[in-house]
């Protein structure tokens, strides 16, 4: 391929104390593509994405934005690559100290100068991208319902405008019409933003409908990588026991009585 | 064997807090002196340690104040003229006590405050929306609290200070019988620039310490809700440990 990939990681490896977490983890993410990794609770999906933000560093291994080497940038380089990102938290991680608005805001405020009438005029728009209205706005994030966080949260994700987003665990907690309501609005933002996505969750019918491609970690390894239309053909035991939730399988889950 | 190898996973133990700590407050330190600053925040955290502290460092300030004339009086009744009793509540007001009850009191009321607020911004990933959102947390939340509670622990102890002298006067005049304005004069004849500066002084470090013991043990802290309890009380017991001993080592410096 000619061009840099958007994401590249190389055998990257990523260990807590004795516990392994990522143990060579090898894939391409293209531009504008929507990459969605799968893969059971505490299999690493968080701690991928994480190192990729460097807000985790792995212990070996490369991984390269736009054909920029990222894992050794330190303070204002960093800064700056942070300004191509943006993140959808599982928990929303809304500042509760800020109101709706002032969270929508953050980033161009305090990241990119953005003066504050025009930050704000900029957050009431994202808002009403993720179908809030501008009553919501001068409300704090503690009076709204989960799935009004889930969406504040997406709109402060995409506000600055960001060139990839990463979505940890966007339905985790949410009723199904509203997990497909956030689906939706995914897909929307993604698209009209021309960014390029990379999702962890193991909701598989969110991961459907999201991804172009997915991929599967287990023990710390992309086992299987490929288009989201194949998945159901994929012949691995490891995905095939994952899509269809077998609690019978290659896969065992560590349950302690 | 075993229990060698638990000393010394104990010292390592305490050697990583030790450097962990001193990283964090070089980093924290740093941050000050590089812009961009946030004034906004240092104000509101100004208004909360400072503003927020005066009822109960300064009910604080007058009892103790009180006490100290009453039990000069009865206890060294004996041994010194009852002048002194206003110079003892002076000294021991401006040397010791103001910056040190204050020291203690807003560690409770602020260093909790800041280690529970931090710690759940840990344990809610906010602290992580805080870096993908372009924004260093160390200089959003630590740097802040560190420079706003430097400034408002001196500025507390001030107050503290005549509120402290104030108790023993109201104590003196009204029942011990002292004349005031002897017992004004008698005050005023004691007061020495050394005595107040070195309190000041205390303060300001007491005010460093509360907000980095906070800061530290919030921003390292997890594992939920229980983590954050956790934090808080170390954030609170260190602190207060710190101040006693750093209280000692200054008076050394300063009194020897």
């Amino acid at each position: 391929m000619s061009v840099a990939p958007k994401i590249r990681m190389v055998d990257v490896h990523k260990s807590f104390g004795a516990k392994r977490v990522l143990d060579g983890v090898t894939v391409d993410i293209g531009a504008g593509e929507s990459f969605v990794i799968i893969g059971g609770s505490g299999s690493g999906k968080s701690v991928t994405i994480k190192c990729v933000l460097g807000l985790l560093r792995p212990d070996s291994g490369s991984i390269e934005i736009d054909g920029q080497e990222t894992t050794q940038l330190h303070g204002y380089d960093r800064d700056t690559l942070m300004r191509k990102f943006g993140m959808l938290f599982q928990g929303g991680a809304l500042f509760d100290s800020l109101k709706v608005w002032e969270n929508v805001a953050f980033g161009l405020i305090q990241g990119r100068h953005v003066d504050r009438r025009g930050a704000r005029d900029r957050a009431y728009e994202t808002l009403a991208q993720v179908g809030l209205g501008s009553d919501v706005a001068m409300l704090w994030p503690s009076e709204l319902s989960g799935g009004m966080q889930k969406r504040v949260a997406l709109a402060r994700a995409i506000a600055a405008r960001p060139e990839i987003i990463f979505f940890d665990e966007p339905t985790t907690g949410l009723d199904p019409i509203m997990a497909d309501i956030i689906n939706d609005l995914i897909v929307k933002c993604v698209k009209e933003l021309g960014a390029t996505a990379v999702s962890i969750t193991h909701d598989m019918h969110s991961a459907r409908k999201i991804g172009d491609r997915m991929a599967m970690i287990h023990g710390g390894k992309l086992i299987w990588v490929g288009r989201t239309a194949d998945i159901d053909q994929s012949g691995n035991p490891y995905v095939e026991q994952f899509i269809h939730g077998r609690a019978e399988g290659p896969i065992k889950m560590q349950v302690r009585g | 064997m075993n229990f060698l190898a638990a000393i010394g996973r104990m010292f390592l133990a305490f050697l990583f807090h030790v450097g962990r700590l001193a990283m964090f407050a070089g980093v924290a330190l740093s941050h000050c002196v590089r812009p961009p600053f946030f004034p906004r925040l240092i104000g509101r955290q100004f208004v909360e340690i400072g503003y927020f502290s005066l009822p109960v460092v300064g009910l604080t300030a007058i009892f103790t104040g009180m006490v100290l004339a009453l039990q000069t009086s009865s206890g060294f009744a004996s041994y010194v003229a009852e002048s002194a009793v206003a110079k003892v509540v002076l000294l021991s007001m401006t040397r010791e006590l103001g910056p040190v009850l204050a020291g203690l009191m807003v560690a409770g009321r602020i260093g909790a405050a800041m280690a529970a607020e931090i710690g759940t911004m840990r344990v809610t990933e906010q602290i992580d929306a805080l870096t993908t959102l372009s924004t260093n947390p160390f200089k959003y939340l630590v740097t802040p609290r560190v420079i706003a509670a430097v400034v408002a622990l001196p500025a507390l102890v001030v107050i503290d200070d005549v509120i402290g002298v104030f108790g023993g006067f109201l104590v003196g005049v009204y029942n011990l019988g002292f004349n005031p304005a002897v017992y004004l004069h008698d005050t005023w004849e004691s007061l020495r620039t050394l005595d107040v500066v070195s309190g000041l002084i205390k303060a300001a470090i007491f005010g460093f310490v509360i907000a980095l013991m906070g800061c530290y043990n919030g921003y390292h802290s997890k594992g939920g809700a229980q983590g954050v309890g956790r934090a808080t009380t170390n954030a609170v017991v260190s602190a207060s440990i710190l101040i006693l001993t750093l209280d000692y080592v200054v008076t050394a410096l300063f009194f020897r």
